[in-house]
């Protein structure tokens, strides 16, 4: 070995050290990550099913996905899924951002309010689902209850295709309102005090500026929030399956009326072991969730030019 | 809420379902086994058995043996056991099938222990019920049989008697000898009961599952075809049914769902089709309403078979010997007796038919009925169906479309094109 002087830290010495320093990071992702996805794409290309033994390794090329462009139940489950997703995302965010306004006012309690807000995030899937299933029961649920004061008819949530569609994205948005809420306020309190300052001398009220100066400056946060819960909407499962209230829970009701692709995918793999198609629902689903970020972020980036003129 | 309300409730069968790959970890972790070493077997059904006082006497008999039961909703419990023994890990000591799904593992009856080689003697039941548990060329059985799903009809005397209906069970199986019968009863039933809200049966699957019970094929035909788009005995029983359901007669709660298990307790009904089984649901989900049920005979062919289980022994399992010895003991006849007496779990085992104490027993609970005599009878005349792979889950199909007339987001065409659609996702 050739005794080498010292060198500042990074430069040479160093070299490897930063690779060995982030390689955990993609050591498990290999492992966890990418290696299922390969495998999965893999699997997408054969007609593996368990009921046929030997179908393990038989190659059945890009017929997986030609059957699904036919297959009514899947285009029934991308209509839900994105159904739900906007029933979800929208009213969520627009809550979201309003909570948050009010949290960065200076209220007595004030730390007790912010935490307040993340704890139906922090209860698991399934109390909440289950929790909310009961609310939303036929004869005996509170929701019910409330609405036959106002005299309105016992609604059978589970039943139809919008009421399932509100319970559902109604769960979602009790359990992360308050997450996209602290988010949002963590960027409103980095807005500089003078901007209101100043816009308050030039006469603007509360509500202008809360529109002029606080959600043009929070854009790259609702941007975010945006991508991540289009993201999250997509894969919803838990909820769905949880809200079926019945013996077949990824049959997503009665006539698949809140079956989403995160459900229709485990339903073909895990409950039909079509294990072939339902790989080729998992990239299928993967492929949407590209797009739709996708769509998500033009969208929101043209409403950005548009309003800057 | 009550953990018998919740047994069955899809709700916590969608949790289990969420959980199971973590679940199936937790396996019991001693090795090797001898007469003193301390033992928990782990036991998985998919409902309760009514197993457990059973366990307890057994730990007394053998006190190194601990057993462990998890209960998860049919569809799931099959689907993880499925999904179990592909990989060959994962699986409890003692798993049950049920009939409508054992025939989805003949195929992997090399995976499960060979009971011809633990000194059981299959011809202790009927042959066509040792076949459903035995390998495709009939050498090797890889369940023992526990129960099976004679039929039924349980209705509440007290509602009858303010509908104007006869009350005495001799009265009513004359008045509803026919399925036709049954409904005609269900309209003056519905035009006479004061409380409107109550209705004649409780949901659309378990009157459809009765009637087709009856017929000789259900969805599949003896060469192993799936045969729902043209058997003719299904499609009636479709039929009858909705027509009933579109006249009123369905409270409309799906089956196995808490709603279900509640509408017991708050008598939402007046009738429900009654496999011997089905009598521990009505005892579990309203026990205050003991007395006021009855049993009389089913219509139809007064026959048919709806349910029934094996026990099985993955060979995965670290003490197979002595999960086949708790198996063996808990259907040995003592404690097939015992079942049926204090749970209504009638048992499959021919001998235990004949015996008096089994034939001759009248159950309190439904008004003293004889449902010994019942079941016994309706065992010896049973005719019975072929089932195939994917027996259960063409069953879950059909029941969803009969929900989705009850629901009235589907006419019974439009619920049986779904249905038909439904079928041919599960087969192809």
């Amino acid at each position: 070995m050739v005794k080498r002087p010292p060198r500042a830290p990074g430069v040479k010495a160093g070299k490897r050290a930063p690779y060995a320093f982030i390689a955990p990071f993609f050591v498990v992702f290999g492992i966890f990550g990418l290696f299922p996805l390969v495998y999965t794409a893999y699997v997408s290309l054969t007609g593996w099913r368990a009921d046929q033994p030997g179908s393990e390794h038989s190659l059945v090329g890009f017929d997986n996905y030609a059957k699904l462009l036919h297959d009514q139940f899947f285009w029934n489950a991308l209509k839900n899924t994105v159904g739900i997703g906007i029933l979800a995302t929208v009213p969520q965010l627009l809550l979201a951002l309003g909570v948050a306004h009010l949290l960065n006012y200076r209220v007595r309690g004030r730390t007790f309010f912010r935490m307040g807000v993340l704890l139906p995030n922090i209860t698991s899937v399934a109390a909440v689902t289950i929790i909310f299933t009961q609310l939303f029961g036929r004869d005996f649920g509170l929701i019910n209850w409330v609405l036959g004061l106002f005299g309105v008819h016992h609604i059978e949530w589970q039943a139809g295709t919008a009421s399932s569609w509100i319970a559902i994205a109604t769960i979602v948005t009790w359990r992360w309102t308050g997450y996209n809420a602290l988010i949002y306020l963590a960027s409103m309190q980095a807005i500089p005090f003078e901007l209101y300052e100043s816009a308050a001398l030039d006469g603007a009220s509360k509500w202008r500026q809360f529109w002029s100066v606080t959600v043009p400056l929070l854009r790259p946060t609702i941007l975010f929030t945006i991508v991540v819960s289009t993201i999250g909407n997509l894969q919803l499962f838990g909820e769905p399956l949880l809200f079926s209230n019945s013996q077949s829970p990824t049959n997503g009701g009665s006539q698949h009326q809140f079956q989403t692709l995160a459900v229709y995918t485990y339903d073909q793999f895990w409950q039909k072991f079509k294990y072939g198609y339902g790989a080729a629902i998992s990239w299928a689903l993967f492929l949407v969730i590209v797009i739709m970020v996708g769509l998500a972020l033009t969208l929101s980036r043209r409403l950005r030019g548009v309003s800057d003129e | 809420m009550s953990t018998a309300l919740w047994r069955r409730s899809a709700a916590v069968a969608g949790a289990a379902l969420l959980l199971a790959p973590i679940a199936a970890c937790g396996d019991s972790s001693a090795s090797g086994s001898s007469g003193s070493e301390k033992i928990t077997l782990t036991v998985n059904l998919f409902g309760d058995f009514g197993y457990k006082d059973l366990y307890a006497k057994y730990s007394q008999e053998h006190p190194n043996i601990t057993v462990k039961e998890n209960v998860t909703d049919y569809g799931t419990h099959h689907k993880n056991l499925q999904a179990h023994l592909i990989a060959n890990a994962g699986a409890a000591d003692i798993e049950a099938i049920e009939i409508g799904q054992v025939a989805g593992f003949t195929g992997m009856a090399a995976k499960l222990v060979d009971f011809n080689s633990q000194g059981v003697d299959k011809n202790q039941w009927s042959e066509w019920r040792w076949r459903f548990g035995s390998s495709a060329d009939g050498k090797q059985l890889f369940g023992v049989s526990t129960d099976m799903g004679g039929l039924g009809l349980c209705y509440r005397s007290d509602m009858f008697a303010k509908a104007g209906l006869p009350t005495k069970r001799e009265d009513v199986s004359k008045l509803i000898n026919s399925w036709d019968d049954y409904f005609t009863a269900g309209t003056q039933f519905l035009a006479k009961y004061p409380d409107k809200s109550v209705k004649w049966f409780d949901s659309a699957s378990n009157v459809y599952n009765a009637i087709l019970a009856q017929a000789p094929q259900a969805s599949y035909d003896e060469s192993g075809k799936v045969i729902v788009d043209s058997n003719p005995d299904l499609k009636k029983a479709w039929d009858l049914t909705v027509n009933a359901v579109q006249a009123g007669q369905s409270a409309a709660i799906p089956a196995f769902t808490p709603a279900w298990n509640t509408g017991f307790a708050k008598g939402q009904f007046a009738t429900v089709t009654c496999p011997s089984w089905m009598m521990a649901e009505i005892k579990t989900n309203a026990p205050d309403t003991k007395g006021k049920w009855d049993m009389a005979t089913i219509p139809g062919t007064h026959g048919g078979n709806w349910g029934g289980s094996f026990l099985t022994v993955p060979k995965s399992g670290k003490h197979t010997k002595e999960a086949v010895e708790l198996a063996k003991w808990l259907t040995a006849p003592d404690q097939e007796e015992w079942l049926f007496k204090n749970k209504g779990n009638f048992p499959s085992d021919i001998a235990l038919w004949d015996r008096p104490d089994i034939a001759n027993y009248t159950d309190p609970f439904f008004t003293d009925a004889p449902v010994g005599q019942i079941f016994s009878d309706s065992a010896k005349n049973l005719k019975p169906q072929p089932y195939g792979p994917h027996s259960g889950d063409i069953g879950n199909a059909i029941g969803n479309a009969l929900v989705s007339v009850e629901q009235k987001k589907a006419t019974p065409d439009q619920a049986w094109t779904k249905a038909l659609a439904d079928v041919k996702n599960v087969t192809s």
